[in-house]
Order: C-alpha cells, then sequence, then structure tokens
C-alpha cells in the first residue's frame, strides 16, 4: 500500500512535511495530532483560521451514527487538558420531546448510542422540567443521553491552532492555494499568492471549496456548498446542561448562558470559487425564533440578539470523504460533510494516520473513500435538487395585510 | 413544493409579506421626513417607518442611544412618548397628509435581497417590528435615514448609571421630555458638546462643566461665550480620572490631560459624552452595501454618489448615517436636502416625478478630523484609567483583556499559555480583525450589541496593532438590528410549507444512518412535519 512518507523533521522554510490546505477544523485538528508526533506540518487558510463554517455551527459533539463517534465521546472530555486551551465542552444532551413522535424518534436515535454501548435515561415531563425550566407544559418527556456534549466552536479552533503550534507546527493565514504541483504522481508543491510551498504530503481539508481544489489534481469529489443560519439570545441563567434539543432545533446554551439555536431550510449554492462570500441570514431567521419559543416557552420575552450564517458542503450521501488517494499517491482528501466541528478530534487523528501511515487503526474509513461516488454524473446535484433557486418576481411572497 | 428541488431546503418556500410598496423610507428625523415627503410630491407611494417611540426596556440595555439610565418614568407610557415625538416633529402631519404611510414604533430590524449566499427572492424584504410581532415588508426601494449612534468613550468610573450619550440626551430631553438628570457634566468642548451645553441650559438644567481634552475646545466661539457668559464653566485640556458614587454618578474627578496637576471634582448626577456621534450603517452593511472608513464624515459611512445612491441600485442614504458634520448637527436643513436628493434618485429609479429639484441646498458642511480627538480622548482615559478599566460593559471586558485576548473570567485556563497569544503575537499573523478578537474575549457580543463598545475596541485594536482604526476591518453587523423577543421576532405567518418541510439539518437520510448500515437514499426521519412545529 502507501509508503510512509512524511519526516518528522523536514528543512527549510519554503515547505513541509504534512502542508494542509484548509485552516478549518478538520485542517486544524489534522494538524495538532501531527504535530504531537512531531510531524513537520504547516496549515495554510486563505483567511483566518476557523473563520467558516468551524466557527459558525452549534457546537454539538454528539455524533452516533459515525465510525468516528467512540472517538469522539473518548477525546472530548480530554480535550482542554490535551489542546492546553479551553474549549468549553461540556457533557451529555437533553433531547426534549414536544410531542410523542418526537420522543420516539429520539428513543430510535438514543438506540444508535445504546448499541454502542452508551446509555440514555427517560425523562417524564416533570423531570424535563426540573432540569430544563424554560420549557413549558406542551412536552410529552424527554431523553437525557450519558454521551454527547457541545463545546464552543470559536474557542474551540483557536485552541486547536494555539494547541499545534506551541507543538511547532505551523500556520500561514491569508494564504490563499491556487494551484497544486504534481511530478511523477505525486503532489510536490501548492501554489500559493504568497508564493510556491513545496511538500511530502497533501492534505486537502478545504470544506466547501473541496470540489474546485481536487479538480485541480483531476481528481472528482463531489460536494455541493450550503448555507445554513443560527440565533442566539442575550444571556440567561444557566441550567445544569446545556446541549438541549427540541422543536426541529440544533443548539445549545453557551457557558454565558445564551441560547444559541439553528436549524430549519437551508439553501444549496452556486459555487463560489476559492474565496467564500460573507453568509447571510434570511427570513427562517423568525422561523427559528418561533421554533425556540415553543421549545423554551418560557424563554419567549427573552431578546435575541444575534444571528448569522456559514457555508458548509454535503456529499451525495451526506457522510465524509476521509481518503488517501492512490493517485496522487500523497493526498489525503478530508471532507466531513458538515458534520465536522463535533468530530473533530477524530477526525484529526484519523486524517493524521492517513497522512503518515496510509490506514486508520480505531475506526473502520472505508466507506468513506472517494472512489464511491465514481458512477455519479456530472450532474448528480440536479438529480438530488440540490440546486439554488430564485424565486420569479414575487413567486415566493404571500401578501397578507396587517 | 417546488417540483425537482430539495424539500429540506429554502427552495419553493413562501414568506408572508405586508402588501408591496414601492419605497420604503427608513427613519423620520429630517432627513427621513423631507425624503418621504418628497418622493410622495413626486408621485411614488411611500412607506415611512420610525421606530421611535424606544421601548423603555430597550433603553436600559442602551439600546440604540447610550441613555445611561437617566430616563423617567414617562418613558414606560409609549402613548405619551408617542404624543411627545410627534409634536417635536411637525413634518409628521405633513407627512401623514401627503398620504404617506407613516408607521411610528415600527424598528426595521433586518433587510434582505438577493446576494451570493442568498437568492431566494423576487423582491427585496424588510424586516419589521413593533413592540408585539414582527412582519415582512416587500419594497423596490430604500431610503435608508438612520441618523446617527453615540459613541461612547470609556474613562475610569464610567460603568455606573448617569453616563450617556449626546445622542441620547438629545433624544431623552427634545423627543420625549423624559430626561432624569438635574445637573451634567458635558465632555467635549466641540459642535456637539457646546450644542448639548445650551440644550441643557435652555431646558433650565444645570450645567456644571464642560470638558476638553484639547488646550482649546473647538466649538464655535460665539456660542462658547454664551455657555462662559451663562456661568458654565469650561475646563480644557482635561480628561476623566475617575468618578463618585455608590449605585450611580454622583460627582466626576477631572484631571489634567497632560497628567500633571491637580485634579478637581464636580458634583452631578449625569456625565453626557458628547465626544462624537457615528453614521447609523447597520443596514448599509447588512444589504452589502460597500462602506468605506472616512474619519472626517465620522467612521464608516456607505458609498454613496452626490445624490445619495449606494452600490446597490435600489438603496439609497439621507442625512447624518451617510456622514456626520458639525454643521449638520444644529442645522437640519443639511439633513434636509440630503432628504430631497435621495427621493429624486429614488423616484428616478421608481419610475416617479424625474424633474430636478428646485430647491437650494445649504453649502457643504465643512469636515474636521474627528478621529483626532476621539483617540485623545480614549488614550487619555486608558493611561488614567489603566489596564482594568472596562471597555465592553456587557460583557465586562477590560483593557488588559483585550490586549491580552483572554476569555472570560468564568473560564479556567492556563495563565502562561495565554501569556504570549495577546493581540501582538495576533497582529504578527496577520491583520488584527475585530471579529476575530469579538469572539475571543467576548467584546461586542453583548445585549447592547457593541453599541457602547465597539468604536472603542476599534480605536485600541489600532493602537496596539500599530496602525490605524482604517487598518482595522468593519465589525460585521448581525440581523436583528435591536434585540428582540424571541415571542416577537417569531414567525406567526409561517407558510405551511416551511412547517411541513422542516429538518434540523439537511434531511439526508444516509447522513442519520448508523454506520453498519448501507446508506439508504430519501428523506430523514427527522424532517418533514414531524419537527415543523406546532400549529399557531
Amino acid at each position: 500500500m502507501n509508503e510512509t512518507l512524511v519526516r518528522a523533521d523536514a528543512s527549510g522554510k519554503k515547505g513541509a512535511s504534512v502542508v494542509i490546505v484548509g485552516g478549518g477544523v478538520t485542517g486544524l485538528s489534522t494538524a495538532w495530532w501531527l504535530a504531537q508526533e512531531g510531524v513537520d506540518v504547516l496549515v495554510l487558510d486563505k483567511g483566518i483560521v476557523g473563520w467558516e463554517a468551524s466557527g459558525r455551527n452549534g457546537g454539538g459533539t454528539t455524533h452516533t451514527v459515525s465510525t468516528l463517534f467512540k472517538e469522539e465521546q473518548r477525546l472530548w472530555p480530554m480535550m482542554d487538558a490535551l489542546l492546553g486551551y479551553p474549549t468549553e465542552f461540556r457533557p451529555y444532551r437533553i433531547r426534549v420531546g414536544l410531542n410523542q413522535g418526537q420522543l420516539d424518534l429520539y428513543w430510535r436515535i438514543a438506540g444508535v448510542a445504546i448499541q454502542q454501548g452508551f446509555t440514555a435515561d427517560g425523562l417524564d415531563p416533570r423531570q424535563v422540567r426540573e432540569l430544563v425550566p424554560l420549557v413549558g407544559e406542551n412536552i410529552a418527556g424527554g431523553v437525557f443521553c450519558n454521551y454527547g456534549g457541545h463545546a464552543n466552536p470559536q474557542r474551540t479552533v483557536q485552541a486547536y491552532a494555539w494547541a499545534l503550534q506551541d507543538r511547532g507546527g505551523r500556520i500561514r493565514q491569508h494564504t490563499a492555494v491556487t494551484d497544486i504541483v504534481t511530478a511523477g504522481g505525486r503532489v510536490v508543491a501548492v501554489e500559493t499568492d504568497q508564493g510556491r510551498i513545496g511538500c511530502d504530503v497533501l492534505v486537502m481539508a478545504t470544506g466547501p471549496q473541496t470540489r474546485l481544489m481536487a479538480e485541480k489534481l483531476g481528481v472528482t469529489v463531489p460536494v455541493a456548498p450550503a448555507r445554513a443560519e443560527m440565533i442566539v439570545t442575550e444571556p440567561l441563567p444557566l441550567m445544569t446542561h446545556g446541549g438541549i434539543d427540541g422543536g426541529g432545533l440544533y443548539g445549545r446554551q453557551t457557558l454565558r448562558g445564551n441560547l444559541a439555536y439553528g436549524g430549519g431550510p437551508h439553501e444549496w449554492l452556486e459555487e463560489q470559487g476559492l474565496h467564500a462570500p460573507r453568509a447571510v441570514t434570511t427570513p427562517i431567521t423568525r422561523s427559528l425564533a418561533r421554533r425556540l419559543g415553543d421549545l423554551f416557552p418560557r424563554a419567549r420575552h427573552v431578546r435575541v440578539i444575534r444571528s448569522w450564517a456559514g457555508i458548509v458542503e454535503n456529499t451525495p450521501d451526506g457522510r465524509p470523504v476521509l481518503d488517501r488517494l492512490e493517485n496522487p499517491g500523497n493526498v489525503v482528501i478530508a471532507s466531513m460533510s458538515s458534520v465536522g466541528f463535533g468530530l473533530s478530534p477524530a477526525s484529526g487523528r484519523a486524517v493524521a494516520q492517513l497522512a503518515t501511515k496510509g490506514q486508520c487503526d480505531f475506526a473502520d474509513l472505508r466507506q468513506f473513500g472517494v472512489k464511491r461516488f465514481a458512477a455519479l454524473g456530472p450532474d448528480w446535484r440536479e438529480k438530488l435538487g440540490w440546486m439554488p433557486w430564485t424565486p420569479e418576481a414575487s413567486e415566493n411572497l404571500v401578501e397578507a395585510a396587517p | 413544493m417546488t417540483l425537482g428541488f430539495d424539500p429540506t431546503s429554502i427552495a419553493g418556500k413562501r414568506f408572508t409579506t405586508r402588501p408591496h410598496v414601492p419605497l420604503v423610507v427608513v427613519g423620520a428625523g429630517p432627513a427621513g421626513l423631507s425624503a418621504a415627503i418628497a418622493a410622495a410630491k413626486r408621485g411614488v407611494k411611500t412607506l415611512l417607518v420610525d421606530e421611535n417611540p424606544i421601548d423603555a426596556g430597550l433603553m436600559g440595555l442602551d439600546v440604540p442611544l447610550f441613555f445611561g439610565g437617566r430616563m423617567d418614568a414617562s418613558v414606560q407610557n409609549a402613548g405619551r412618548l408617542m404624543e411627545r415625538f410627534i409634536e417635536a416633529r411637525p413634518a409628521i402631519a405633513e407627512a401623514f397628509d401627503l398620504g404617506i404611510d407613516v408607521q411610528l414604533g415600527v424598528t426595521a430590524w433586518s433587510a434582505y435581497g438577493k446576494g451570493p449566499t442568498a437568492a431566494a427572492y423576487g423582491k427585496p424584504l424588510l424586516g419589521l417590528a413593533d413592540g408585539e410581532k414582527s412582519w415582512l415588508q416587500s419594497f423596490d426601494a430604500m431610503i435608508v435615514a438612520a441618523g446617527a449612534r453615540d459613541l461612547p468613550i470609556a474613562f475610569p468610573g464610567w460603568d455606573k448609571p448617569g453616563v450617556m450619550g449626546a445622542r441620547a440626551f438629545q433624544a431623552l430631553l427634545g423627543d420625549y421630555a423624559a430626561f432624569s438628570g438635574r445637573r451634567i457634566v458635558v465632555l467635549g468642548g466641540g459642535a456637539l458638546g457646546v450644542d448639548t451645553a445650551l440644550a441643557a441650559r435652555a431646558a433650565g438644567i444645570e450645567v456644571a462643566a464642560v470638558v476638553e481634552i484639547d488646550a482649546a475646545v473647538s466649538g464655535a466661539a460665539g456660542l462658547v461665550d454664551k455657555l462662559r457668559r451663562d456661568g458654565v464653566p469650561i475646563h480644557a485640556g482635561r480628561c476623566v480620572a475617575g468618578t463618585k458614587g455608590k449605585a450611580e454618578i454622583e460627582a466626576v474627578t477631572l484631571a489634567p490631560a497632560s497628567g500633571q496637576g491637580d485634579s478637581v471634582e464636580i458634583a452631578c448626577d449625569t456625565i453626557v459624552v458628547a465626544i462624537d456621534l457615528a453614521p447609523c450603517i447597520e443596514m448599509f452593511d447588512l444589504l452589502g452595501c460597500a462602506c468605506s472608513y472616512r474619519p472626517e464624515l465620522g467612521g464608516y459611512v456607505p458609498v454613496v454618489d452626490a445624490q445619495g445612491r449606494t452600490s446597490l441600485p435600489h438603496i439609497f442614504a439621507a442625512g447624518d448615517c451617510a456622514g456626520i458634520a458639525d454643521g449638520a448637527l444644529s442645522d437640519p436643513a443639511h439633513a434636509e436636502a440630503g432628504g430631497r436628493r435621495a427621493a429624486l434618485a429614488a423616484a428616478t429609479l421608481l419610475g416617479g416625478d424625474a424633474s430636478p429639484d428646485e430647491s437650494v441646498p445649504p453649502p457643504a458642511p465643512a469636515l474636521v478630523d474627528r478621529e483626532g480627538p476621539r483617540l485623545r480622548w480614549l488614550n487619555a482615559h486608558v493611561r488614567r484609567g489603566g489596564d482594568d478599566m472596562i471597555v465592553c460593559q456587557c460583557e465586562e471586558v477590560r483593557v488588559r483583556d483585550l490586549i491580552g485576548v483572554r476569555p472570560p473570567r468564568y473560564l479556567a485556563y492556563d495563565e502562561a499559555r495565554f501569556a504570549k497569544r495577546n493581540l501582538h503575537a495576533l497582529a504578527v499573523e496577520g491583520q488584527v480583525n475585530q471579529d476575530q478578537i469579538k469572539r475571543l474575549t467576548r467584546a461586542g457580543m453583548g445585549a447592547c450589541q457593541g453599541r457602547r463598545c465597539r468604536d472603542q475596541v476599534q480605536m485600541i485594536l489600532a493602537a496596539q496593532g500599530n496602525c490605524t482604526p482604517a487598518d482595522i476591518p468593519m465589525a460585521s453587523y448581525r440581523a436583528p438590528l435591536r434585540p428582540l423577543p424571541i415571542g416577537v421576532l417569531a414567525d406567526q405567518d409561517e407558510a405551511p410549507e416551511i412547517r411541513a418541510n422542516w429538518s434540523a439539518w439537511f434531511g439526508i437520510a444516509s447522513q442519520w444512518q448508523p454506520h453498519w448500515l448501507e446508506p439508504v437514499e430519501g428523506e430523514s426521519e427527522g424532517s418533514g412535519a414531524l419537527f415543523g412545529g406546532a400549529e399557531k
């Protein structure tokens, strides 16, 4: 298979043993794991690290369906100590069912974790109200997940960045990769707007830009960009556990006390090229507020103070691409398909292993190969309906007098 | 549903809106009223909205002006405030008479239009709200006449009730007749400070001092003389060394700006920070209008042409929100002229009467350096107040926390590690970015939405990054532009297809299946009506 390629002490400032394109949470975590092993790693980001989806998500760390789930659960409680900087990680999730149908689904979902050796407890409405004083009378019950949790995305990405630097890894911000240089079936360098940077191994962790970046290698990685959005409230007194889901929303109460929640219709976008425009919010803000009020009726007087949006990418089956290519032989593609933040401690370790050893020794990554999409035609987005949409004139407006 | 599109995406989803209007004017100050009236006279059907009277709860948060808790109890009576507001603006009656739809007490909290990351709009939309509910308003063109906001400058002891801004003082005194103080000290001896002091005197309020950081006050000589004759002490070359008072301001201590010399304590119940104002550009930033940093105009302003057209053809700017000038602070003729220009430009776009405006505008007001005085004041106070001086009151971020890029106090962290992660270190890795610093320190993330600190943080970041404020990329603005209660923001008229197809996250079935199962196609279990939300 693939040889071990990385030299622990690559020389020269012009390159690195491992160059990681993309300073989001996946690229940063990978770099941190590599740096811990003494690998000479350099992260390149077109802007500030963690600026895009990595810093804009709901902070959830509860991805029960993933092969990386167990590692996610093992690592998160240790991350503050491992990184040396606070992530604000707190364990557990509470899922509030506003009706029996929702509660039943939450139990089915919990079943996935239970099958993997974790536990969950049922909560009757009274118990939910004790733990989550903001809920109202309109609940069927809840599920207390003794796994999972939440962290602060912005603080976490910066923690990865500083931690990897503490261990000798390097980051170059405001450095956009414009091309990839190959020779003899291997990537030898990337071209950037600051000059050429040589590498022994290339990790591509470029999120929504992955399709365009991989195209430079003649490799097809089908991902489509989409915009999602969230709202956040002023701070409230802290509830015992902040990782509370319900009402069709994901999110959490932060350690400062704000409620930060998202959900609802995303928007499939045209590809924007290598420089992402600022993602904006939409009137879906109001639908989020409605559901937040349904989940927490006792918080209906609480003020929403901010909203934001971010751009994620999804593969056709919504599952990651974590793959060491055969040709070129020294490239790892890493897209977490819109569920990157929570799994990042584990995905970084996996990608670091793909970069150094060519395989992952703690999780089965076979279903994350890019070849699974080989039969997909170029019109896959149309077939899935993952297309941008602009209404004609007032087609998407319903007029109603006050 | 829209055939062939992902049902959990925005495709095909409808938004409920009030009946369409061609033109919306945001802000019923001199510029906005003038713009609306001119547009109506040009045959353009116009909606004019103004957030006044402001909700007392928002005033308590120092939103949208720096009220400092100096409102009296009458602000609880919205009806009374509305009456007073209308009395203070006679042009409102003319606007009604011309058939303009005048909606007071209505806040414009967002605006939407087609862009690279949001395309599901056939018409631009404005997000509006009153005290009870929110709604959307579709429009063709908008004139933003959002005016100016306070520019708070920290000083030691400023985080107490009784410290307020000049624009808030003007609103409480002039628009609402609801100012609760009796004896004020005014910081700032320029046009703004002098106007503030004179307005206070005219209303029978004692002005215990006007304070100026520079050796000479820059306010108009005639007006300054008037203050002196009125017995108002002018303290030049001084800044604030501290305040007295447990629950609220009871006195201010002034010290020489140069650092040498005696302090003087002045009893007062209110300190009005009248150093400067800043243009209200939130709406422009939300819409993606190009903005640029123009210190001589008061900071960031929308890029506009002489008629007030922004970089978006359907969005216009009029009045102080397009730039501050001393002459315009006291003379509404400038704002009114700007309103008429924008109305002509909007009417031209909308097919109304585009005949030239016959009125003669006042000569453009002189522009002065607005950045210098702000920096001198803030730097003097940072020296006086030291690293422990609070900059962001909402999140209790001090000067030392900003410089050190420290997490908030409620987090445990290793001080030694953070010692080398300060602003200087970040500046080495690339231009310091205020949004990034905000996320790491929480400065600007509070309920006042950064109104009390964003300008100061920008100045401090510039000083520490050894650059000018112009080099700091503008910190972003976000909807809602005013803090709105969840229950008010909530969409009570949500289209049924949004409910019927709601998904927390994408609804891709194989994304939520255990990895030991083969991926299946289709929608996930968690999409659709199950999580659509309760019917009304």
